[in-house]
């Protein structure tokens, strides 16, 4: 069977397990953002700008101070992370009962700012960073080569998102979360400060989108340009997975990267635009998204 | 009487507007410099372009010329689109004489047509295809500093007579990448190598892993990278992810800038076989313009592209000087021909009748980090392919030009 198809089994399986490599970061990043707009209805277009902080700050750290790849993945997401408490509390908390439109407006704005600063300071060509040395070299799996670091990036990609999943579904914090944005004059009755906790949620949204930037700064070279290249495809897969649904969101970025990754091989000319056909299709059947729950 | 005075203004008037087309337009020079500002091409060209354009004219004043030039710079996005409508903005509504650089050679066959249309000069300085000086070749441009037949006849055959006689091409799926493909194929097949295959990608592509996988399961000794900028950098970091070179397999960097080796650091690019047809480091003239560009271009070293730039306006320059006009780009162009070049960057050498300009390339290799001793002193020089040599015989593109 596979020989009709004009590949063999090998290639074929060395493609699928890229496409759930490249499909961990779509997963992660689009997880940020469909925290971000489930539980804050903001659409964050600042997403790939704080991708792009994370990476960059990891190759600070390395540059200017030393400090390697493990602390970059501990410090990086905290330090950006705070960069996004402070935009939420001096622009984003004024947004909230606005329209959609003016949070996007906002957010694509910042974003703009953002990368024509870093591209200013530092060429579009981009940063070099190593792997580090405890995840060089790979795997020789007999169908193809696995480099240890793209393996690193898919366990911790579902690490965390399998984490975060828990936190916000399964735990006390998680549902003082989910109550807050849905009524939250009735749970600040409670005595629950919402407006912390909604300040708490955007900072982690932002940090799971450094902590993305991390995990990418070794392999992509860090580059101002590195988050707007991935953010578009990114909002696609979130619109595909549901805009509000954490679950969608994390199945979708994994299920489209292996779609990518098989058309890389049948058809690579259309492997940038084969998300949007996919995003199209879905929200001619089902505009909710495949996980989506209509508003 | 009335009629005889106004027949008399009339007379008047036909006999300056005869002698209006011997100035210059709006008594002055004007370049438009455009180029991709802000993407994956921006440090081969970029604002560093202008830089050049700024120096040239700089240089221009203090040798004595007279005549007052304006500079402009402008982002195409790589679009055609986009580039095509500000080439016809600036041709038609700003005043501008010559375009300058404009690498991605999609646009720049869009610009090819523009300025034919409306007689204008176009310097390319950054783009490779070799369909400028052959079948799109037109008098009112002139290709300067590289192009894809170089590229291939350098690079390629060098690694080919070195043993590297299997390929696989990594393209970037648009003209530059198809016409260098097509001209380094012809070029490993001409010495004897075959060609096992190619794979397309998308321009400004992130992820090179699943294309990498196809090139490592085709077996080929050498995969080309028909690509430049951003995709040769990702495509050659990621392939030292993967294990190409541990796994017997090389890498032909077909269009490699010194932009992108800095990206890249040593550490990665070393051994790395490009052809540049000009360095920083290969004589005093170079170092003292590299001196002066790197100061206004914050602190970054000129590429190939930049010397391009330079040394394409300098000529302009001179023909605009002889001429006293520079009206009619036709004109220009033939006078850029008929004169030989002289110029500080890239000394002696001409322009043909296609509008092939004519200097020597060179064969370098990247150097391992330890025989590196100051700031980008990257490359070592392994060859020299003479003038006569470096560029397709006149008569083998196809131009019009020259057979007709």
């Amino acid at each position: 069977m596979f020989e009709l198809l004009g590949i063999s089994p090998q290639a074929l399986f060395g493609q699928l397990l890229i496409g759930l490599i490249n499909g961990s970061f779509y997963a992660m990043l689009s997880l940020g953002l469909a925290v971000i707009f489930g539980l804050l209805n903001i659409i964050n277009f600042t997403h790939g700008a704080q991708y792009m902080m994370g990476a960059f700050c990891a190759w600070f750290l390395l540059e200017y101070s030393g400090l390697g790849y493990w602390w970059a993945l501990l410090v990086a997401p905290i330090v950006v992370g705070l960069t996004g408490v402070i935009i939420e509390r001096l622009f984003l908390k004024h947004l909230y009962k606005l329209d959609h439109l003016y949070g996007l407006l906002l957010t694509f704005g910042i974003a703009l700012i953002v990368e024509g600063l870093f591209r200013n300071k530092f060429g579009s060509s981009g940063q070099p960073y190593r792997i580090p040395g405890e995840l060089l070299g790979g795997q020789n799996l007999g169908f193809m080569f696995l480099p240890n670091y793209r393996a690193w990036v898919v366990v911790a990609s579902v690490v965390v998102c399998l984490a975060t999943w828990y936190v916000i579904e399964r735990t006390k914090l998680g549902s003082y979360l989910r109550a807050a944005t849905e009524n939250p004059s009735l749970v600040q009755a409670f005595g629950i400060n919402v407006p912390r906790m909604i300040t708490i949620t955007y900072g982690f949204g932002v940090a799971l989108a450094a902590f993305a930037g991390v995990l990418a700064a070794p392999i992509y070279q860090v580059s101002p340009q590195m988050g707007s290249n991935l953010i578009i495809v990114v909002f696609a897969v979130v619109v595909i997975g549901g805009m509000g649904s954490i679950l969608g969101s994390i199945v979708t970025g994994f299920g489209l990267g292996v779609i990518e990754g098989l058309t890389k091989v049948f058809y690579p000319e259309a492997s940038n635009t084969v998300i949007f056909v996919v995003m199209g299709i879905v929200l001619l059947i089902k505009p909710a998204g495949l996980f989506g729950r209509a508003h | 009487m009335k009629i005889t005075r106004s027949l008399m203004l009339a007379a008047v008037v036909a006999l300056t507007a005869g002698t209006a087309q011997a100035q210059l337009t709006n008594g002055e020079i004007k370049i438009g410099v455009m180029n991709d500002m802000s993407g994956l091409y921006a440090d081969l060209g970029g604002p560093g372009s202008v830089v050049a354009a700024q120096l040239a004219a700089e240089d221009y004043a203090a040798a004595g010329g007279k005549t007052k030039i304006s500079i402009i710079g402008g982002d195409h996005q790589n679009k055609p689109d986009v580039g095509s409508s500000l080439a016809r903005q600036w041709y038609d509504a700003d005043g501008v004489d010559v375009i300058v650089d404009v690498p991605t050679s999609s646009v720049a066959l869009a610009i090819n047509q523009v300025a034919a249309e409306k007689n204008k000069v176009f310097l390319v300085s950054g783009a490779a295809t070799s369909d400028l000086t052959g079948k799109a070749c037109t008098p009112n441009t002139i290709h300067w500093t590289y192009d894809t037949w170089m590229l291939a006849n350098g690079t390629g055959k060098a690694i080919v007579q070195s043993g590297g006689d299997s390929w696989f091409f990594l393209t970037a799926d648009y003209a530059f990448g198809h016409a260098l493909e097509a001209d380094t194929s012809a070029v490993v097949k001409a010495n004897g190598g075959k060609v096992l295959g190619a794979v397309r990608h998308p321009l400004n592509t992130a992820d090179f892993s699943s294309f990498l996988l196809q090139a490592q399961a085709s077996k080929a000794k050498i995969i080309g990278l028909a690509n430049a900028g951003g995709d040769t950098i990702n495509a050659i970091k990621q392939s030292s992810e993967f294990g190409v070179v541990q796994g017997g397999q090389n890498l032909a960097g077909l269009l490699v800038f010194l932009s992108d080796v800095n990206s890249l650091g040593l550490k990665t690019a070393q051994g790395l076989i490009l052809t540049e047809t000009w360095y920083w480091d290969m004589n005093d003239n170079n170092r003292a313009f590299t001196k002066r560009f790197a100061a206004k271009n914050g602190g970054k070293y000129p590429t190939m592209a930049h010397a391009g730039v330079y040394s394409s306006l300098s000529h302009y320059f001179k023909a605009v000087d002889a001429l006293k006009a520079d009206g009619d780009g036709k004109v220009v162009v033939a006078k850029m021909k008929e004169m030989p070049t002289d110029d500080p960057l890239f000394g002696k050498g001409v322009v043909r009748k296609d509008g092939r300009k004519i200097h020597p390339a060179y064969l370098f290799e990247v150097k391992k980090p330890e025989e590196s001793k100051y700031p980008y002193d990257y490359y070592k020089l392994k060859a020299t392919i003479p003038a006569d040599q470096a560029f397709r015989p006149l008569n083998e593109g196809g131009c019009p030009l020259v057979s007709g």
